[in-house]
């Protein structure tokens, strides 16, 4: 799931300016998880800018705003209504998405964090850095890309201190997590291979997959 | 010149000393720590911004001290650079007649001092040495390509933490590093025998073979060693030494004299280092003064060590 954090209402106000019609357009995936961009969030957000001189001249929720297609038919919805701006509850994808299918500025209201779990309602941890060569079936399920504050390939560095990371004394120190894990299943062997190094050249920006065989 | 390669390869007991560049332009006070140095050790390491905490580069401070006639040893990190800035970084190096080097992964900027800057670790200390490695066994660059005039060689080494807790964790990557290329290791700082020796009877039943240079740090004060066992990872300064260290604070106190517990400190690093030689425990020692580097000359002479 993609994490999203509200951004300060002061930010999106100044994005917004003077804009005096505005449309709203929320997700009902990954910004509903987070209580970023759901329904209620989307009647909190409406309420707020009634209340401060704005005029909310439509709202449209969309299953998934990172789908092109339904994407598409929600803000031809909130085109009708002659916005002067929309703004957009969804992850930086959605609102990329949105602002494809529209000739006024669309805001975003959230920040996007990062790809991870839910681990209970409301509290989301970092899982994955989409870093396009998993590792996971090497270091027992556990991503060191991501859960090591150095993306450490080969192992721990000199850092930890009682299992806990320097960088954050809050965080367990990936390896070791990986080493338990590793221990349990009977498979410290796989720690004793050196990564190979895939590099960086499979992962410039923007990255795109078809697997139609055709555009 | 690879003075460290020669006395290590040929069977001498290695003393390295760490020198840190200055946060500045003026490199007045190394080059007069260096002096005292000169003729003393089998190489001067100087350190890639430790700690995350900004300082001139190791390359800039080892070519100085490579014109005033020591042997440095060039500390590399992939804390802030990529591997094309590290590879040019070491050709740079190698047109000054720097041989030996020291990878190292680097401390992360978020504990320094420029907490902003963007950590790179493209690299880690394995990738760095595996990529040197294999630059020296080609000619080629990290892109495969050829270098004009081939590769530059070097003496390479990297760092191990002896107090570590799964200590498996740190046998596999010392086989790692030593597998990638190191051909000597530096430890972190150790003080006392026991530990040093545990260590080193995991390295033989791992069946390892490289040069281990044990980390000497002189201590300074007992608020020092106290210090360093709450926040270093991988130090573990026995509770008898802080109390000799007060102790010879509160003597100092009483006596209206100074630098007491300094003075202790090299008699105990110097302790140490003879402790270590006579036992026949490990290949050299790296003396790390952290700033007060006019000091090792008295450790080094207290330990009866010559180069």
């Amino acid at each position: 799931m993609i994490i999203t954090q509200k951004k300060p209402i002061e930010e999106l106000m100044a994005m917004i300016g003077d804009a005096a019609n505005i449309a709203i357009l929320g997700c009902n995936s990954c910004a509903t998880a987070c209580a970023t961009g759901g329904e209620k969030e989307i009647k909190e957000l409406s309420a707020y800018l009634e209340a401060h001189g704005k005029k909310v001249v439509a709202t449209a929720i969309g299953d998934y705003c990172c789908m092109n297609m339904s994407t598409k038919s929600c803000m031809k919805k909130l085109a009708a209504a002659n916005p002067d701006a929309v703004v957009c509850m969804s992850c930086g994808d959605g609102v990329q998405v949105a602002a494809k299918h529209i000739n006024v500025p669309v805001y975003p209201s959230n920040n996007t964090m990062f790809l991870g779990e839910a681990l209970r309602l409301g509290v989301f941890e970092e899982a994955c850095h989409l870093c396009g060569n998993c590792v996971l079936g090497k270091t027992g399920g556990i991503c060191p890309i991501s859960r090591c504050a150095k993306s450490l390939v080969n192992g721990p560095c000199g850092g930890q201190k009682n299992g806990k990371c320097e960088v954050n004394p809050e965080n367990d120190c990936a390896w070791i997590m990986i080493y338990n894990r590793l221990e349990a299943l009977g498979q410290l062997d796989k720690l004793a291979q050196t990564r190979d190094d895939k590099g960086y050249a499979d992962v410039s920006y923007p990255r795109t997959i078809n697997i139609r065989g055709k555009k | 010149m690879r003075l460290l390669e020669n006395a290590l390869e040929g069977g001498k007991f290695g003393v390295t000393v760490e020198m840190a560049p200055p946060k500045g332009y003026d490199f007045s006070e190394q080059m007069e720590a260096a002096e005292l140095l000169k003729g003393k050790v089998h190489g001067v390491n100087v350190t890639d911004m430790q700690s995350a905490c900004l300082k001139a580069t190791s390359l800039g401070l080892c070519i100085k001290l490579k014109q005033a006639g020591l042997e440095p040893i060039i500390q590399m990190t992939g804390r802030d650079r990529s591997r094309m800035a590290i590879m040019g970084e070491m050709l740079s190096a190698a047109a000054f007649g720097i041989d030996t080097m020291l990878a190292l992964t680097g401390d992360h900027p978020v504990v320094g001092d420029c907490k902003e800057s963007k950590p790179v670790y493209d690299l880690d200390s394995v990738g760095i040495l595996k990529m040197l490695s294999e630059m020296e066994a080609t000619g080629k660059d990290c892109g495969g390509n050829e270098i004009a005039g081939g590769a530059p060689s070097f003496y390479k080494g990297a760092v191990v933490t002896p107090v570590y807790e799964p200590l498996f964790l740190q046998i596999n990557k010392l086989r790692q590093k030593v597998d990638a290329g190191a051909q000597y290791i530096q430890t972190q700082g150790i003080f006392d025998l026991e530990s040093m020796k545990r260590f080193m009877d995991a390295v033989d039943k791992a069946n390892i073979k490289t040069h281990i240079m044990a980390g000497i740090i002189p201590l300074k004060a007992a608020g020092m060693a106290k210090y360093m066992n709450e926040n270093v990872p991988g130090i573990a300064v026995p509770q008898d030494m802080i109390d000799r260290l007060a102790a010879a604070a509160a003597e100092g106190k009483e006596k209206g004299v100074k630098g007491l517990p300094t003075k202790l400190g090299i008699e105990m690093a110097a302790e140490l280092i003879v402790k270590i030689k006579d036992a026949g425990l490990c290949d050299g020692v790296h003396i790390m003064a952290i700033g007060a580097e006019k000091n090792v000359p008295a450790i080094l002479e207290k330990a009866g060590l010559s180069v």
